[in-house]
């Protein structure tokens, strides 16, 4: 212990100290220790004051402990629904799950497409067309510069209000409409043999998988690149379709058509959806489109003066050479970005898309009054959503760190 | 020596670059049509410009209602964006409904931030120690008895509802940024620190605060924070969401600094220790100066996306500019069908003009930073 | 050590604006404060509605005018909190206002469960639609598979569920946050109709682009009598402000308005004697001074004068008296004497 002492003072070259007889006041270690006491005491203190006086308020205004809501009738109605969800039957339980699930569904279709975006935009950066390069860098600086709230308020009013009410609808191409209620698009009836028709596909799958690797295999061989992309898209599209015609024709489409106030029996996509994921799309992408850029430029130019050297166009030494190389740089922010767009999911409150915030974090707060319990479910959600990915990205990276070397 | 026939002998007059290769039309093709695809690209670009640009300008200026007493000029068929509607809103959207006799004294504490603003951002400015312990001890509390008043002095006191428009926007703002630096820098310290409980709480609290969306924070900090202090104590309606905002962004802010701790060569601390230093001189003297200047550009860049979120305020109920924007646009005198696009476009340009040009700033300043450390 | 100077700091904010300890009785906070902390509506055409200034009016707005002049004898003594309708009762459990005159909905889980209690009904109300007249449609029933503008976290909300699942018709619901949105949302064509308290369908529709394209359906499909709220535990209080309420009946049923007021002060009648003061020692037993309802009249005017500037004819919304109309004139606003 003594030891210890000796070392740590003269780390910190006090030298007026002397080593023999450190005081205790200036000993480095037991300060640690007594700071660290005050920490968490003064932590436990607070914590317990709060608790305290959220238990005593709480009771005080007469509002609820527990998480006995959770099982009671919701009684209100919810627009877009991917599971069953009935006022009079379902749960206020099953309404978190219903926000959940849409939450997750703008979500996901806006990582595929802020990503798609975000990519296109990005290389269109560095493109060495004048106006490609320019349209670019406007789009993104618009765009990145303006407040997300603000856009999605644009959006849900410039896209709500100029189009029509629903009996002088647009009529799409392929049975769709569009009005103000949405986009209405012709339903997918499957029949009791549709399995067969997933089968059909699966095997489209497998068809394009082992190709690929066949034609991996005869390209280390022989040189010869096969193609890959055209055998891929015919299996992908022509199992399926062949199977449509030789299953006769197990899966059909319901054309919405229009009966009272609006389009029935078609799939209706809202405007509030519409809306979110297109703000959340626009603005998401301007910021990968800047990861994307940095990452490509972090990508050293001999790599690409070697790509051409060996022959490669333009396009192949993107697609072979830099993107991948630039993937490892990419990766680590990417993820972020997409977090947060998970979490900017939430601004969904000021234009009424019924996702976990607006659901669980607004009617179920306001019908049963248990604030304390909802909003630390709500930041959970998001807490876990968070650490799982962060996890995930963690093995990814060393993965890519042992390629490294 | 003899001399071969075939050997010049005389210098040539360089030649001209091939016609294909220089002028305006080379620049032309090579930036513009440089393969089939790029060409189709230009003449795409060109259109979607072409179809955009020209509708833009009419709608915002050579159709836009300029001046006008009420709404009737605005919804006649063909009119534009109608700014006679922002002219006359702007007093309500600057000051909310700040007493019209006080709200001088609004500008008096823009103008005072703003000075001190510039005066940190200018790189030359002399004593900006000065400037930034003014900005960051003096100017909160002089201009929290400023705005809020102080009846000794003759200032009467205004009530926090009646704050609200441009006013409360850059006041979020400013609280998130006097607030969340220091607290940012104390949690990135503690993050590192030796101590295992100090780095554990400031760790968690990071974490927790990061990956949650900051909705959620500005709820708990709306309805949750009231139930954790005793009734009497419950904060004010416009200090819940600044917590929340401080709290939310010294977690980000945090993370910045952080990076500059980690980016500092170790031979700084140790030359700092080997020189004597206790751990509070190290980091003041030696290591945190250096740091900061080094996360500059992300730290600005971290104060953005503050800027940004203080959009989100309006959600819970207070009237920052976003919500007086809102407000205003549901006016039935100046109702019309270009009133929301007009007051969506007069924020989005409010908001683009502070970001762009902070995030000018930050390019400008890393720009600046790495000529410094390529010599 | 950080995290100390951390929460150091934020206590030291949270008590810069802290409110003063609340451990005596409302009405004494209430005067050592010297102005009344009243909750309302951020914005309703007739209820509580804000000018570019600032000043409220409205029904709402004068319940709280009229208590701070029988306190104060000054109207303007009053502190607005503009409160959603997510918030309203937090603040109200909470002490940070002193009454909520919110348009606020009287039922029994709220006296029962959230320990508030409901003074009086300032307005009989009830929840209705509102729909496009070119849509033809002339009853609610017909709604079936519209699209229904609603505001989130109130009873409205319930109701519409409720009434379209016992008439088994369906709907579509959009809700959002707060009634401006809602407002314009219906507006803009996002749905067929439109639903709240039928008050606030008159004093929205004055909002809309073209007031006139719309019309409100006859179906009434609740019942929402709107009063002020207290807390329980303070029956000294409850009694202000209920009896104010009362007050401003009892004098439109008297006669006595805000023009004549001070020439009844030398009435006869023994009732108009008993209601200004002028007689009897009344206020004092509730801890105000024996001219309280003077006060108010003087200041504020008596029900039939606030609804008729705030709602009524006098009024962009043109609301008739309907339920509202005193019991002698067929309504069934009917006040206690003073007595």
């Amino acid at each position: 212990m003594a030891g210890g002492i000796v070392s740590q003072v003269s780390k910190s070259g006090s030298s007026d100290v002397s080593p023999a007889k450190p005081s205790l006041w200036y000993n480095p270690e037991i300060r640690g220790y007594v700071a660290q006491a005050v920490v968490a005491i003064v932590l436990a203190y607070l914590f317990y004051e709060a608790f305290h006086n959220a238990r005593d308020n709480m009771l005080a205004h007469h509002m609820p402990t527990n998480f006995n809501f959770w099982n009671n009738i919701a009684g209100f109605d919810i627009s877009q629904t991917l599971i069953y969800f009935n006022a009079s039957t379902s749960t206020f339980g099953r309404a978190f799950f219903v926000g959940l699930l849409n939450t997750l569904l703008v979500a996901g279709l806006g990582i595929v497409f802020a990503t798609i975006l975000g990519f296109i935009v990005g290389i269109a950066r560095l493109s060495s067309n004048w106006v490609v390069a320019k349209l670019a860098l406007v789009y993104v600086e618009l765009f990145r510069n303006v407040p997300l709230l603000l856009q999605l308020l644009f959006w849900y009013n410039a896209v709500l209000r100029p189009l029509p009410s629903p009996r002088q609808s647009l009529a799409l191409p392929g049975g769709a409409f569009l009005n103000n209620r949405g986009l209405i698009l012709p339903n997918p009836i499957f029949s009791a043999n549709a399995i067969w028709l997933w089968l059909a596909l699966a095997l489209g799958i497998a068809v394009a998988y082992f190709y690929r690797r066949f034609a991996r295999r005869r390209q280390a061989v022989t040189g010869e690149p096969g193609q890959v992309l055209l055998v891929s898209i015919a299996a992908l599209v022509g199992f399926p379709v062949l199977g449509y015609f030789i299953l006769g024709e197990p899966m059909h489409l319901t054309f919405p058509v229009l009966r009272g106030f609006n389009f029935v029996g078609g799939l209706q996509v809202y405007p509030e959806f519409i809306s979110l994921l297109l703000g959340l799309t626009i603005y998401t992408a301007t910021f990968i489109a800047e990861i994307v850029r940095g990452g490509i430029t972090a990508v050293s130019k001999g790599q690409r003066e070697a790509a051409s050297a060996l022959g490669f166009s333009h396009s192949q030494s993107l697609r072979l050479i830099v993107v991948p190389q630039a993937m490892r740089v990419i990766i680590p922010p990417l993820t972020n970005q997409f977090l947060n767009l998970t979490k900017n999911s939430t601004l969904a409150v000021a234009i009424a898309y019924p996702e976990l915030a607006q659901v669980f974090m607004g009617t179920v707060l306001n019908q049963t009054g248990a604030a304390v319990q909802i909003v630390f479910v709500t930041m959970g959600v998001y807490l876990a959503i968070s650490l799982i990915t962060a996890m995930i990205m963690n093995v990814y990276n060393k993965r890519v760190a042992l390629a490294e070397r | 020596m003899t001399q071969a026939a075939f050997v010049q002998q005389t210098l040539r007059e360089a030649q001209p670059a091939p016609r294909s290769e220089v002028g305006i039309l080379a620049t032309l093709r090579k930036n513009l049509f440089s393969t089939p695809l790029s060409g189709v690209l230009t003449l795409l670009g060109a259109a979607l410009v072409v179809y955009i640009v020209p509708g833009m300008v009419r709608f915002l200026f050579t159709d836009a209602v300029w001046s006008a007493p009420d709404g009737a000029k605005c919804r006649v068929e063909g009119a534009g964006a109608c700014w006679a509607f922002i002219e006359r809103k702007l007093p309500y959207l600057t000051y909310g409904s700040y007493p019209v006799s006080q709200r001088w004294r609004v500008d008096v504490a823009i103008v005072i931030g703003a000075v001190l603003i510039l005066w940190l951002l200018r790189t030359t400015a002399p004593r900006r120690n000065l400037a930034a312990g003014l900005f960051f001890l003096v100017y909160p509390v002089l201009g929290f008895f400023l705005l809020h008043g102080f009846p000794l002095i003759g200032l009467p006191v205004v009530d926090t509802t009646r704050w609200g428009g441009i006013f409360v926007t850059l006041l979020m703002a400013l609280v998130g940024i006097v607030f969340s630096l220091p607290l940012g820098i104390i949690l990135a310290l503690g993050r590192r620190s030796k101590l295992p409980v100090i780095r554990f709480v400031c760790t968690i609290f990071i974490e927790f605060a990061r990956g949650v969306p900051f909705i959620t924070v500005l709820f708990m900090a709306n309805t949750m924070l009231p139930l954790f202090v005793p009734d009497a104590y419950a904060p004010d309606r416009l200090l819940r969401p600044m917590i929340g905002t401080a709290i939310f962004g010294a977690a980000y802010m945090a993370e910045v600094v952080r990076g500059g701790l980690q980016a500092m060569p170790r031979g700084q601390f140790e030359g700092a220790m080997a020189m004597g230093l206790n751990y509070t001189q190290m980091m003041r003297l030696i290591v945190l100066p250096q740091a900061l200047v080094l996360v500059i550009p992300a730290i600005v860049n971290s104060f953005i996306s503050q800027f940004k979120d203080t959009t989100l305020v309006s959600i819970v109920g207070i009237f920052d500019f976003l919500n007086t924007i809102d407000a205003a646009r549901i006016d039935p005198v100046w109702d019309g069908p270009y009133i929301s696009t007009t007051a969506y476009t007069f924020a989005a340009l409010f908001y683009f003009s502070f970001c762009f040009s902070m995030s000018r700033y930050s390019q400008w300043m890393e720009r600046r930073l790495a000529a410094g450390r390529n010599r | 050590m950080k995290k100390i100077i951390a929460s150091a700091i934020a206590l030291a904010t949270v008590s810069v604006a802290a409110l003063p300890a609340t451990a005596a009785t409302t009405l004494d906070t209430v005067k050592s404060r010297g102005v009344l902390v009243c909750g309302t509506n951020p914005g309703l055409a007739g209820f509580a509605m804000p000018d570019d200034k600032g000043n409220y009016t409205g029904l709402d707005v004068d319940v709280c005018r009229a208590i701070a002049s029988a306190i104060f004898n000054d109207p303007t003594k009053v502190k607005f909190i503009p409160l959603n309708a997510k918030d309203r009762f937090t603040a109200l459990q909470s002490g940070e206002v002193d009454v909520l005159a919110r348009n606020t909905t009287w039922t029994q889980s709220r006296q029962s469960e959230l320990g508030l209690m409901f003074t009086n009904v300032n307005y009989y109300d009830g929840q209705g639609f509102m729909v496009r007249k070119k849509l033809g449609v002339a009853s609610a029933l017909k709604l079936d598979g519209a699209s229904i503008c609603v505001q989130q976290g109130t009873t409205t909300e319930l109701n519409l569920t409720d009434f379209f699942r016992k008439n088994n018709i369906k709907y579509s619901p959009v809700t959002f946050q707060d009634a401006d949105q809602t407002v314009k949302a219906y507006d803009s064509g996002r749905c067929d109709a439109f639903t709240t308290d039928a008050s606030g369908l008159a004093a929205e529709r004055v909002k809309l682009v073209n007031p006139s394209e719309h019309i409100i359906l006859p179906e009434i499909i609740s019942k929402e009598p709107l009063g002020p709220a207290v807390r329980k535990g303070d029956d000294q209080w409850f009694d202000i402000v209920q009896w104010t309420g009362f007050a401003m009946l009892d004098a439109e049923e008297a006669g006595v308005t805000q023009a004549n007021v001070d020439a009844m002060l030398k009435s006869d009648d023994p009732g108009i004697k008993r209601l200004l003061g002028t007689e009897g020692k009344f206020g004092q037993t509730m801890g105000l001074t024996n001219d309280w309802a003077y006060r108010i009249i003087k200041n504020v005017g008596n029900y039939g004068e606030s609804f008729e500037r705030n709602v009524g004819e006098g009024s962009p919304l043109k609301l008739a008296r309907g339920l509202n109309q005193l019991w002698t004139k067929g309504g069934i606003q009917y006040a206690p004497p003073v007595r």
